[in-house]
């Protein structure tokens, strides 16, 4: 197995832990605003736009001279939690609806959330697709190893609704806890195939290939972006929330596999 | 056994230290205890996948426990009685995956033994063994885990043996199996024990290196652990009891064996 694949699985793995830690908080950058700057903005995000917010958040700073933004990436209902306990953000990504209602419910949504990006399912095989794999219906191939996320976590759910409104019974080897954890198998080649988010194939880069998964058979994934109540720097979140949806903020979602916002 | 006992009367800070610890494992039991629903709980229990997991949970720590003994007290041996060339590098080795986060343990599991593996391919190729995804996977890698506690807690023991009990045996004209067999074993029973049942303990908990490298499907390679962490997000009340009922069986048994294991042992057991 190649080097660069065995680095995408040690990658995956220690996210996987990290996962448990992304919580703590991260002292914020004094960067107290210039006259006319953003000044410091803190953005809890969902673990899947991780790679991307990164990238946003640079070009956010580049474009303003004087702003800082401090991320906290976790899964989407660790997050939630902690935005109602009274954490420090101004911006929330949510990777679901749900979520955000979460957040609304609470009262601590200043506005409605709005749109930014979606994302779509996507059969993950290993790289260069030795299966052949074309669709869906392959999947139930006797010989072909299948691991899918479990049903409580979105991939799971979203995966089940797939193959039962295509009618393709799979009967899956495992049921992963979460996304990161299939494309490990898949990509270590233990498992044949799984279904996950486009963009964690996208992740995964060359240790693994994607199938992809017709509109008409597929889900959209809507990520909703909201300012919190508690906001402290409501105009630096306002500005951060256009950037994500401006041209520059879309190239960097779709080069990580996001597609656009359906409003 | 009420040797090391005495009248001399423990410090206040003792105490006061002695009692902050209790709390300290007591409340988080207090806890799941709390938010247990009780109302329901045999209705979570009931219900055939918490079984399937409990019974999987069972038989597979009995086993990973059962491999430990059958490998860890030769190697425990070793360690403890001959010079081996780099012998502490090689205790360093058997006790890594202690202090490796299980998930990494589980991801070089898969680089070892899994179907693409350094091992594993040829465990494919030549036998048609696949690990991962079995319950067998399940057992390796609780015994990757738990093994070192059998190791440790024996090789002390050993090092504590006093030596001229197998010296005399020896010069009676016994055979080093004998010796092995009917000498030094029996010595070191109580601490074979204790190992047995730490071990067992850890592998009966095992979570991160079981889901690498096995995955997590009912009845194959769910256990409890996996089945109390994906339940917590989608039924928490019913991870909650599937928790306690592990919580239950674990000092249902620590409890049982408490004269047999702490009554006998003559020496403390780790010491390094």
């Amino acid at each position: 197995m190649g080097l660069r694949r065995a680095a995408v699985i040690s990658v995956a793995a220690v996210a996987m832990l990290a996962g448990g830690c992304a919580g703590a908080a991260r002292p914020r950058t004094s960067a107290t605003a210039a006259r006319g700057s953003v000044g410091s903005i803190t953005v809890f995000a969902a673990a899947s736009l991780t790679g991307a917010f990164t990238d946003i958040g640079a070009a956010f700073e580049a474009a303003h001279p004087g702003a800082s933004v401090t991320f906290d990436f976790a899964g989407s209902s660790d997050l939630v939690a902690q935005i109602n306990q009274g954490a420090p953000a101004d911006v929330f990504a949510s990777a679901d609806a749900a979520n955000m209602a979460t957040l609304a419910t609470a009262g601590n949504a200043a506005a409605a959330p709005v749109e930014f990006a979606t994302n779509r399912m996507e059969i993950i095989t290993a790289a260069g697709n030795p299966r052949h794999l074309t669709g869906l219906g392959d999947l139930a191939a006797h010989d072909l190893i299948v691991v899918l996320c479990a049903a409580p976590v979105p991939c799971g759910s979203y995966a089940e609704r797939i193959l039962a409104a295509a009618s393709v019974a799979v009967t899956p080897k495992s049921r992963e806890a979460n996304a990161k954890a299939v494309v490990t198998k898949v990509s270590s080649g233990e498992a044949d195939a799984g279904i996950v988010f486009a963009t964690d194939v996208r992740a995964a880069g060359a240790a693994a290939s994607g199938v992809e998964i017709p509109q008409a058979q597929n889900v959209v994934a809507a990520y909703p972006m909201a300012i919190t109540k508690q906001s402290a720097n409501p105009t630096g979140a306002q500005a951060f929330v256009d950037f994500v949806r401006s041209p520059a903020g879309r190239r960097i979602l779709t080069d990580a596999g996001f597609g656009p916002p359906r409003s | 056994m009420s040797a090391r006992r005495t009248r001399v009367r423990p410090p206040a800070v003792v105490v006061g230290l002695a009692a902050v610890a209790v709390a300290f494992f007591a409340l988080p039991l207090a806890g799941l205890l709390w938010r247990a629903p009780w109302s329901s709980a045999w209705h979570h229990l009931s219900r055939p996948g918490a079984r399937q997991a409990l019974r999987l949970s069972v038989i597979c720590s009995l086993w990973a426990t059962a491999l430990s003994i059958v490998f860890g007290v030769p190697l425990a041996w070793m360690l403890a009685r001959r010079a081996m060339p780099g012998r502490r590098a090689i205790r360093a080795l058997c006790l890594l995956s202690m202090v490796l986060p299980p998930v990494v343990g589980g991801v070089a599991l898969l680089f070892a033994f899994g179907r693409r593996g350094l091992a594993g391919q040829f465990l494919d190729r030549w036998f048609g063994v696949r690990l991962p995804f079995s319950t067998a996977g399940v057992v390796v890698a609780e015994t990757f885990v738990a093994m070192p506690f059998l190791v440790i807690t024996v090789e002390a023991a050993l090092r504590n043996l006093d030596p001229r009990h197998e010296d005399a045996a020896r010069t009676l004209g016994a055979s080093p199996w004998y010796t092995l067999r009917r000498v030094t074993l029996p010595a070191i029973r109580p601490a074979l024990l204790a190992g047995a049942v730490l071990t067992w303990a850890r592998a009966l908990g095992e979570f991160g290196a079981t889901i690498t490298f096995a995955g997590n499907f009912p009845g194959t390679t769910q256990t409890m652990p996996l089945a109390v962490y994906l339940g917590l997000e989608s039924d928490p009340e019913s991870a909650v009891v599937l928790a306690l009922a592990m919580v239950a069986v674990c000092f249902a048994v620590l409890v049982a064996l408490r004269d047999h294991w702490y009554g006998n042992l003559r020496q403390p057991g780790i010491d390094g």
